[in-house]
């Protein structure tokens, strides 16, 4: 059987989960494999939840937040803009590639770009192959 | 702790979920997860039938926890919140699995889809077991309403609350409220006369004891939540003092300058001291401050000369004024396409071409021309031309209709035809006449001899060769369907040009913490069922600001958006999300991270105990500083570390 890659996708409750929604009721297809984590806000995503993430078998994680400047919470996806860039570098050191880990803005009514993020992150990880968490070296 | 005891409940939601999900095979593999001890799957969940379901198993196999998987917790998190809490369960004590939106409707493999289900499923059941009970907070609601936008939207909503004696702040940015109707000659289909109908009300606002109204004035900030904002509206200066002056109109005459008159679209001229239009409200009339010679050079006060009452001010100063609201209605309009961006129309660039709003001053009694149709020399002409969707449905520009161009062309041709004996060419791509009585307007149109020819203009130029139709106007018209070109000649050209959003929407959009569309209106909460809130509790958008709309349709927009805030006065509280973040005293270092983290300034440092404290009315549950608390001392409520990697396992599992 070909490699399914499973993909966490942590989305905001005001953005990105409503783009999400809006795909859905749209009835654009895209690939079922990102399941996701609602947060209130991008802000919430705190990294160890990614790690933690990794560590129960994902093999991708997308954080979606609200565009710059449209956040519920006024400012709560900088952090989130702060917080993964930094996580990304930790994680490289652990020999996890960048494009394991994606953060981008999808706003309520963009149920196309949710749809095109969600494929081209599906695809992106499957090229990687399963994320191989038994190199004890 | 008593043992969990979790009833899963799989919606079919009729063949939405279970055309592609397996509902039976996830029931199945939902009854034998942990804690589970009742999995059923119905055909309707949030239908009666679905709903005593659940409060019979919560009642009779004495549940502790319900998960529900079905829609988009968007959609019915509330409704079945309410059936556990009417059967004796804390609503938190419930979580939902989207297997609709996010899983039987974005694939067609049914093996796939089912996996997926399950694996939320799962996710819900695992998370649920964390779930605490919360209490439910209740704050009063401040009854004031603060409203943005005196055109007809905001207008209306004023007097639907004020006239139930509750104080109505009303902002406009303009000199005067009336917004765009009050430019308007006739309204369609009843040939209404805009200003006949729309001036009392604007009376009535400018006298109301329950509305205080700010001209020249915009809000700067926005603080606080549904029922207790707080505003603050800046009042520009006008440099005639409101309380002194008598609205007698003399500075206006004395004052020497002119310069173009934006009421009516620069076809006439105004003074610099000038009210926009003579049945203005307030009737104070403003010093334009970047025109007038004083300003600029230091010379002139004539205005002060002549004004009897004292009233001009030229030391005036803006103004800062705060304020306390319940509920915020934007009403903030549009705007119109600027014609000359799409080149092919000629317009700035050849005489007697004119846009829709342009032909409403030109036609209006009190307009630069008295209301006569005429030409730049000041003749009659003999042919004029409506040109259809100038900037709207042309993806250059706006893919959006803009509602209102069709029936207002019909109109423009019906005054033109009553006033002169020219004729009238509509020049269409489709005729969209949707409205109540509006069908009969068209007809009454094609009876009165209006031209109609479909197509596209190319470009419309000064000359086409024939000594005949010299110095008129030569409309080049292509047929989508089949190319075949037609000419059209005329003497005048009107526009009829896209609504669009205020130029700076987004601006208003970051400050009262809304969305826009991809086109720039204000998104509502739901586009059918919940037309007029917005996603932010409180705020409301009715008008143009929404979207493209006739003034029915306003009217009926700000009516429902009065109708809301006034329930939510008539309440007088209102509940508050329990999943707001708490701070463990033992647990707090005193670090101070999560201080400036806020946005909402909810967090303050207790200097005496050396630990960070939570306000809780202003806390709004966004978890920033529980993911920044380097103690692990924060808790986001209903959103805890605990119940996310619950989740997570579940959906990893």
């Amino acid at each position: 059987m070909s490699f399914e890659p499973k993909i966490v996708g942590f989305m905001c409750n005001w953005c990105s989960y409503r783009g999400a929604d809006l795909a859905g009721t749209s009835r654009m297809k895209s690939a079922p494999n990102v399941r996701t984590v609602r947060v209130m806000c991008s802000g919430r995503v705190d990294p160890q939840l990614v790690v933690k993430a990794f560590q129960l078998g994902a093999d991708g994680v997308l954080i979606l937040g609200c565009h710059p400047g449209d956040c519920h919470y006024a400012k709560g996806n900088y952090k989130a803009a702060r917080r993964i860039p930094l996580l990304k570098k930790m994680m490289a050191q652990f020999g996890i590639e960048d494009e394991r880990i994606r953060l981008e803005w999808v706003s309520a009514s963009e149920g196309y770009r949710f749809t095109t993020i969600v494929n081209e992150m599906t695809e992106q990880v499957r090229a990687l192959g399963p994320l191989s968490r038994s190199r004890s070296n | 702790m008593d043992k969990v005891r979790t009833g899963v409940y799989i919606c079919h939601c009729g063949n939405n979920i279970a055309g592609t999900v397996d509902v039976a095979q996830v029931s199945q593999y939902a009854s034998g997860l942990d804690s589970v001890v009742v999995a059923r799957d119905y055909k309707f969940m949030c239908s009666e039938p679905g709903q005593d379901m659940i409060k019979q198993d919560i009642k009779e196999l004495g549940l502790s926890r319900v998960v529900v998987a079905s829609c988009s917790p968007l959609m019915h998190e509330p409704t079945f919140r309410r059936v556990c809490e009417q059967a004796g369960l804390n609503r938190y004590l419930f979580q939902m699995a989207n297997i609709r939106e996010q899983c039987s409707w974005v694939t067609e493999d049914n093996e796939k889809a089912t996996e997926k289900a399950k694996a939320l499923v799962q996710a819900a059941v695992r998370r649920v077991s964390y779930h605490e009970p919360l209490e439910i907070r209740e704050v009063p609601v401040s009854s004031n309403t603060l409203i943005i936008g005196g055109g007809i939207a905001g207008i209306q909503a004023a007097l639907e609350i004020a006239n139930t004696k509750h104080k109505v702040y009303l902002v406009e940015r303009e000199p005067s409220i009336g917004g765009h109707m009050v430019q308007l000659d006739k309204t369609f289909p009843t040939l209404d006369c805009s200003a006949c109908i729309l001036t009392p009300k604007m009376s009535e606002v400018g006298s109301h004891p329950y509305i205080d109204l700010f001209t020249c004035s915009e809000v700067e900030e926005v603080s606080g939540y549904i029922g207790n904002f707080k505003v603050k509206i800046k009042k520009k200066a006008r440099y005639v003092d409101e309380e002194k002056c008598t609205g007698c109109g003399v500075c206006q005459e004395k004052c020497p300058w002119k310069v173009t008159s934006e009421f009516d679209m620069e076809l006439g001229q105004r003074r610099v001291i000038y009210t926009p239009f003579p049945q203005a409200v307030p009737n104070v009339p403003v010093i334009d401050r970047e025109h007038c010679v004083y300003f600029q050079k230091g010379k002139c006060r004539a205005c002060e000369k002549f004004c009897e009452a004292g009233a001009i001010d030229f030391s005036q100063e803006d103004k800062v004024i705060e304020a306390e609201v319940g509920n915020i209605i934007l009403a903030t309009g549009f705007q119109t396409f600027d014609p000359s961006l799409a080149t092919q129309y000629g317009y700035g660039k050849l005489d007697n071409i004119i846009t829709g709003l342009q032909f409403e001053r030109l036609s209006n009694a009190t307009g630069p021309t008295g209301g006569n149709i005429q030409l730049k020399d000041g003749s009659t002409p003999r042919s004029v031309a409506l040109v259809h969707c100038v900037g709207s449905r042309d993806e250059s520009f706006h893919d959006y209709c803009s509602r209102v161009c069709c029936m207002y062309a019909l109109k423009h041709s019906h005054l033109i035809k009553e006033k002169t004996t020219a004729k009238v060419y509509q020049i269409f791509t489709d005729i969209r006449c949707f409205g109540k009585d509006y069908e009969d307007f068209y007809q009454r149109l094609v009876h009165e001899g209006v031209n109609f020819v479909r197509g596209k203009v190319q470009r419309i130029t000064s000359s086409n060769g024939k000594k005949a139709d010299q110095g008129r106007l030569i409309i080049t018209v292509e047929d989508p369907d089949n190319g075949k070109v037609t000419e059209v000649v005329a003497d005048m050209v009107v526009l009829c040009t896209a609504i669009e959003t205020q130029q700076d929407a987004s601006k208003v959009a970051q400050t009262f913490s809304i969305s826009q569309k991809a086109d720039g209106f204000f998104s509502e909460r739901h586009p059918k069922l919940d037309p007029v809130a917005t996603m932010t509790d409180g705020v409301y958008v009715v008008g143009c600001c929404q979207g493209p709309k006739d003034i029915p349709d306003t009217v009926s927009q700000a009516s429902a958006a009065a109708a809301q805030v006034l329930a939510l006065i008539t309440r007088g509280k209102v509940e508050l999300e329990g999943g707001i973040a708490v701070i463990d005293e033992a647990l707090c270092s005193g670090c101070r991270t999560c201080n400036t983290l806020c946005p909402y300034t909810a967090i303050t440092f207790n200097e005496e105990k050396k630990v960070s404290a939570i306000n809780e009315a202003l806390c709004k549950g966004c978890g920033v500083c529980v993911a920044a608390c380097p103690s692990g001392a924060i808790t986001g409520r209903h959103f805890t570390t605990e119940q996310l990697v619950a989740e997570l396992e579940g959906v990893l599992a």
